[in-house]
């Protein structure tokens, strides 16, 4: 596999770019495996790579249902952030913040991951106290918050409607300055080439259509090139887990799947170099390298499968851009797309051992799961080569919900649709 | 997305309130099981096909309807009043009757 330096690239350049290999090899499946991966996308394939890099394990295969990069890695609006209320979450997405920080690095594979901060606007004087209570929390825990004035936002972001005639008038904002963006798509590249030059099999177009069992105990899966026996069992199907779950027998989890539409913009010069975030409604916008704006809002509400959208989701999106950005109003938008997500009923992700033995689960990302894509890997690999948590994930388990240990960072309680 | 309210005919979906799975039963009020409560509060079916769930006409005659939706398509093949079996349901708990 190719290794990338500036030695690299300038040897290639002159070579046309002719002798490029694939970053990842395209192998058929084994007949068994010490751990099966179900699902390539961000997670998965990062639990892949930190299973190898991390213990030693790569006799490893990743299965993915479509191609690499076809599911919601790269489907996300690609924010990066740790900026939780409560500690659990807090200390979780901070270790994947710091992973973040060194992951071009680690990977040797550029994933673009810019610092360019993420500021959530404010709108009431309560919504500003409850977000200097977050940035308190956030910096008790040792991560960098600041609470920033409308004089402050206003140079910042010049484009944004600061006026007292604003529909919602901006009173502040909690800004977080380590957060920012990365290039989704290597992400996925990175973590993938990674995996498979440390041994992992990374088998694309093969679906899991089953669980291979001896009594309770899972020992494989039957997949659409063939049964594949493995003695752990890891599903990483974030969207799809309803579905995964029911093949293995388990018809309800505290799980459903909703669709979350995102849109691009046709190029703009810079025009935002920053993430924003609306306080009164639920909008949030980036600027591609690129230069397409790149924003979403609220999933659509109800359980989807679909992979697309409905109008009303688009229409409210768009009020809310202009709300905030008058000037976009003839800004042409390019493209949008809708992703399946778990929505868990407490917001808060999943990753623990069973739930039968010899499987372990990591799903329940609600829209957040991109920004957790190294700790989620990362703490993923732990659990399934030490058969239990790592304390940065002891808290995500899937009986939880049972023992009253919710970790509800919205306080929306037990409604998906909320979170 | 339509749905055609039983009284008020095909509407926008935005004259709606989602209101989830329609499947789940909710426990006698008086019941100390808690392996049943906490099914009901936080299980749910999650099928990729036909779903049988809640919405509230908010927007309209306000009234709950049971509606069968598909959530790979979201083709909806029945809606009804949510009020004809569930409140017969729960009405025969109340008295005690199972």
């Amino acid at each position: 596999m190719a290794e990338y330096s500036a030695f690299s690239l300038l040897a290639n350049a002159l070579k046309g770019n002719k002798d490029w290999k694939p970053a990842w090899r395209k192998p058929d499946p084994k007949a068994s495996y010490d751990v099966i991966i179900i699902g390539g996308g961000g997670h998965g394939l990062a639990t892949a790579y930190y299973l190898a890099k991390e213990h030693g394990i790569t006799n490893v295969a990743v299965l993915e249902k479509g191609w690499l990069g076809s599911g919601n890695v790269g489907r996300n609006t690609t924010a990066v952030r740790s900026n939780y209320l409560l500690p659990a979450n807090t200390r979780f997405y901070e270790h994947s913040m710091k992973l973040w920080e060194d992951l071009s690095h680690d990977l040797n594979y550029n994933v673009m991951f810019s610092q360019r901060g993420c500021l959530n606007l404010a709108h009431t004087p309560a919504q500003f106290d409850d977000y200097a209570r977050r940035g308190n929390a956030m910096r008790h825990l040792g991560v960098d918050a600041e609470l920033m004035t409308p004089a402050e936002i206003k140079r910042l972001i010049p484009a944004l409607d600061m006026s007292n005639t604003a529909r919602f008038p901006v009173l502040g904002g909690l800004m977080q300055r380590r957060a920012g963006t990365a290039r989704h798509d290597a992400v996925a590249w990175g973590y993938a080439r990674g995996a498979d030059r440390r041994g992992v099999d990374i088998v694309e177009n093969c679906e899991v259509t089953g669980f291979l069992r001896d009594g309770d105990r899972i020992t494989g899966v039957t997949t659409s090139r063939g049964d594949i026996r493995a003695k752990k069992v890891a599903v990483t199907v974030a969207g799809s887990t309803g579905r995964v779950m029911q093949l293995a027998g388990i018809e309800t989890m505290p799980i459903e799947s909703h669709v979350l539409q995102a849109f691009v913009t046709e190029s703009l010069k810079p025009f935002i170099d920053t993430v924003v975030t609306f306080g009164m409604g639920h909008f949030y916008m980036s600027q591609s390298d690129k230069g397409g704006l790149v924003y979403g809002g609220d999933i659509d509400g109800y359980n989807s499968y679909a992979q697309r959208g409905n109008l009303p989701i688009v229409d409210e999106v768009m009020s809310e851009m202009l709300a905030l950005f008058p000037g976009l109003a003839r800004v042409r938008m390019l493209r949008s797309w809708g992703g399946v997500c778990d929505m868990s009923m407490d917001g808060s992700p999943i990753i623990t051992t069973g739930p039968l033995p010899g499987m372990y689960l990591n799903c329940g990302w609600c829209y957040g799961g991109f920004k957790a894509t190294p700790a989620s890997g990362w703490c993923f690999a732990w659990t399934i080569a030490k058969d239990q948590p790592h304390e940065f994930n002891a808290p995500f388990t899937l009986d939880r919900f049972h023992r009253g240990h919710v970790i509800d960072d919205k306080g929306q309680g037990a409604n998906p649709r909320l979170h | 997305m339509l749905i055609t309210c039983p009284y008020c005919g095909p509407r926008d979906v935005i004259e709606f309130t989602y209101q989830g799975d329609a499947n789940r039963e909710r426990p006698n009020p008086a019941s100390q099981n808690l392996d049943a409560w906490n099914a009901y509060v936080y299980d749910r079916l999650n099928p990729a096909g036909d779903h049988n769930e809640f919405w509230q006409h908010s927007g309209g005659c306000r009234s709950h309807l049971r509606v069968i939706r598909n959530t790979l398509t979201h083709e909806i093949s029945s809606v009804a009043f949510a009020r004809g079996d569930h409140a017969s349901t729960s009405r025969r708990k109340a008295e005690g009757k199972s």
